[in-house]
């Protein structure tokens, strides 16, 4: 009998016998930090500053590992690191690829970002709550999210997320947010569930969660039960991006809190849904997504059209940036329709953008509602002559999200346009690219017409709505100092978004090489060690 | 056993769904468990329902003896079931919260966040 502590099984085809390399820790070290971190200023919390300087310290770590990430995705390939020593299947695997390295180090600095204008926003500033550590927590969800390589992996961060937004969404616990965060509560934890329900039906057909395993299973999979779990990941993940017809939670809720959580909220959470949609439909169930696709058109052009019409009747500010990023949701979700290379890059970009623009327009409004007092767009007005800049930050933004030429936000609309359009006038002439063209064109036309009317009632009526004076409102207030770095926080992202516009070159090279890995997925697989099994 | 247990997984999650559509909160509260316990039940039949023993390797060898059942869907419901409950936890404290602050149980009083007699759009421009 042998002794047990050698082993007679050969266990080199199932672990990992050499250490870990040191490069690879950079794929798990973003989440161990933002997790650690979170711990860590929840005990400091009571001194003073501590937890905003412990917070922007750990964040800026954070995103310099993702830059390093990025530079080794970018010059190797996708990327892979799997815990426990197990090989894959059995050991959970952290992947990234362009996208999912590109949109984590997009969000670390989006957070840095909100950080920085936390500081200016929040009324309690100064008082000794967990908002710090909550943001770190949301930061590891949405990190581990975009960097997981296992289905089940991701319903864990997902949750870690929405465990970390309820506590940011009820923060201060007025009765406005305590409403807010009930619909928005049930209905994000009624997704997760769904998730988790087509996980269960994932694990009995395919008997994997590893993604890159699913993909090769697939296949042979019944087909009929593989085109179920799809339709039921396109519902959760559906519900979680605030698609057309499940996305009533998202303006129910996203105004009620502070708006540096609202900004949160809007650059980081519906992208997930977003980026989660394409990765599970597109780069895991191609074979199911093709059978849904009308499905998918129709929800993609609802959203395209509903969401900026819903921005043009709504007269609460922050509500109205909701539908926008409704908007923004329909546009990423195209390359879900259209899964051509072209498709999804546009797709990809336009997450990047919305991530930034989202937020910063989220920033900006913040402050509009900090100098006015007021959330109702019929009782501001006459900002334009009182604080020019912010009028001109706002109208930037809004071009921006609309996609107007010189901002970032023109080039994923072109990608998208393009992709459309071979798809629908150029191609085969399927309907689905020739209704997904015109209703890209249609919602940027709404978008701009929705934003430019919220522009002239704040900013350029001379006061509230029914005043007949000439004279300039002067209810407007001085903005502080505090407010002057808030100002700051948004001119950069503003900045940030203008540059890229202009020089989109090296993002555009990455994401359409990511792309290129999501339609052949040869060098995703190879990465994950799965490909010399033969399976 | 597995239709009995497929059977119990439709009626779990039909029931969820029924109290989940009411306009209590604490009716869909219960309706959220009842649904959560249903995708419990049928992520552990996926894991295949047999009368095997548990993976443990015996003293001295490295492989288990016979046939085993297979543990990780057992992992993946344990993991599950402790994050629905925390999930339902919260939820349960904030429909408390909102019953004190808002003097609501019922979703359709619930409208601060969406007030009902909101102004028509501004017309102008």
């Amino acid at each position: 009998m042998a002794s047990p502590s050698t082993s007679p099984v050969d266990t080199t085809g199932a672990m990992i016998e050499m250490a870990t390399p040191l490069a690879d820790w950079v794929l798990v070290l973003p989440v161990a930090l933002a997790l650690m971190g979170a711990a860590a200023l929840l005990a400091l919390r009571q001194i003073n500053k501590a937890p905003l300087i412990g917070a922007l310290i750990i964040v800026g770590v954070i995103i310099a590992c993702e830059v390093q990430l990025l530079l080794d995705v970018v010059a190797n390939g996708p990327a892979s690191m799997t815990m426990g020593k197990w090989f894959p299947p059995f050991g959970i695997a952290l992947t990234a690829d362009l996208f999912g390295a590109t949109f984590a180090l997009v969000a670390s600095i989006v957070t840095f970002v909100v950080l920085i204008y936390a500081e200016a926003d929040r009324a309690e500033a100064d008082s000794k709550d967990a908002f710090h550590s909550q943001v770190l927590l949301l930061l590891a969800g949405v990190t581990g999210a975009f960097l997981t390589g296992d289905l089940f992996n991701l319903y864990v961060w997902f949750e870690v997320m929405l465990i970390a937004s309820f506590g940011l969404l009820v923060q201060g616990s007025r009765p406005l947010q305590l409403d807010g965060a009930i619909k928005y509560g049930f209905l994000n934890f009624l997704a997760t569930t769904l998730f988790l329900l087509s996980l269960g039906l994932t694990y009995g057909s395919v008997g994997t969660l590893n993604m890159a395993d699913i993909l090769l299973l697939a296949p042979s999979a019944n087909p009929a039960a593989m085109a179920g779990i799809a339709a039921l990941l396109l519902l959760a993940f559906g519900m979680k991006a605030a698609a057309f017809p499940v996305n009533a939670w998202l303006p129910a809720s996203y105004h009620t809190p502070a708006p540096a959580v609202s900004a949160l909220f809007a650059g980081l959470l519906t992208k997930i849904g977003v980026y989660a949609l394409i990765r599970s439909l597109v780069a895991v169930l191609p074979g199911s997504r093709e059978l849904l696709e009308p499905v998918i058109a129709a929800l993609v052009i609802g959203t395209l059209l509903v969401a900026p019409l819903g921005a043009i009747a709504e007269t609460n500010l922050r509500r109205a940036i909701g539908f926008f990023v409704i908007g923004g949701i329909g546009a990423a979700m195209v390359g879900l329709a259209i899964p051509s290379e072209t498709g999804l890059a546009g797709s990809g970009l336009y997450i990047v953008h919305a991530i930034l623009t989202m937020t910063a327009l989220y920033m900006v409004v913040g402050v509009i509602e900090k100098v006015t007092g007021q959330t109702n767009t019929r009782k501001m007005g006459g900002l334009y002559a009182k604080h020019a800049p912010l009028s001109v930050l706002f109208l930037v933004l809004v071009l921006a999200a609309a996609g107007v030429p010189p901002f970032l936000g023109f080039w994923p609309k072109l990608l998208l346009l393009e992709a459309s359009f071979a798809d629908g006038v150029a191609g085969e002439g399927s309907w689905v690219g020739n209704w997904l063209l015109w209703s890209l064109l249609i919602n940027a036309v709404l978008t701009l017409i929705a934003g430019t009317r919220l522009w002239a009632h704040v900013f350029w009526r001379n006061g509230p709505e029914g005043e007949t004076s000439e004279h300039v409102s002067s209810t407007v207030l001085p903005l502080g100092k505090r407010g002057q770095i808030g100002l700051g926080a948004v001119g950069g992202l503003t900045v940030a978004i203008i540059l890229l516009g202009l020089w989109p070159g090296p993002l555009m090279a990455n994401i359409k090489q990511g792309a290129a890995d999501i339609v052949d997925p040869s060098r995703y697989i190879a990465a994950t060690n799965l490909a010399e099994d033969g399976k | 056993m597995d239709y009995i247990l497929a059977g119990l997984v439709g009626l779990f999650i039909a029931l969820g769904v029924y109290l989940l559509l009411s306009r209590s909160v604490i009716r869909m509260l219960i309706g959220m468990t009842i649904f959560g316990n249903g995708v419990n039940l049928l992520i552990f039949t996926s894991g295949r329902v047999t009368r095997e023993v548990a993976p443990i390797v015996p003293w001295g060898q490295s492989v288990p003896e016979g046939v085993i059942a297979n543990p990780l869907p057992q992992a993946l419901i344990l993991t599950a079931i402790v994050i629905g409950f925390s999930m339902f936890a919260f939820l349960l404290v904030l429909a408390f919260r909102a019953y004190q602050s808002l003097d609501a149980d019922n979703t359709d009083t619930m409208r601060l966040a969406e007030p009902k007699d909101a102004p028509q759009p501004p017309l102008s421009y």
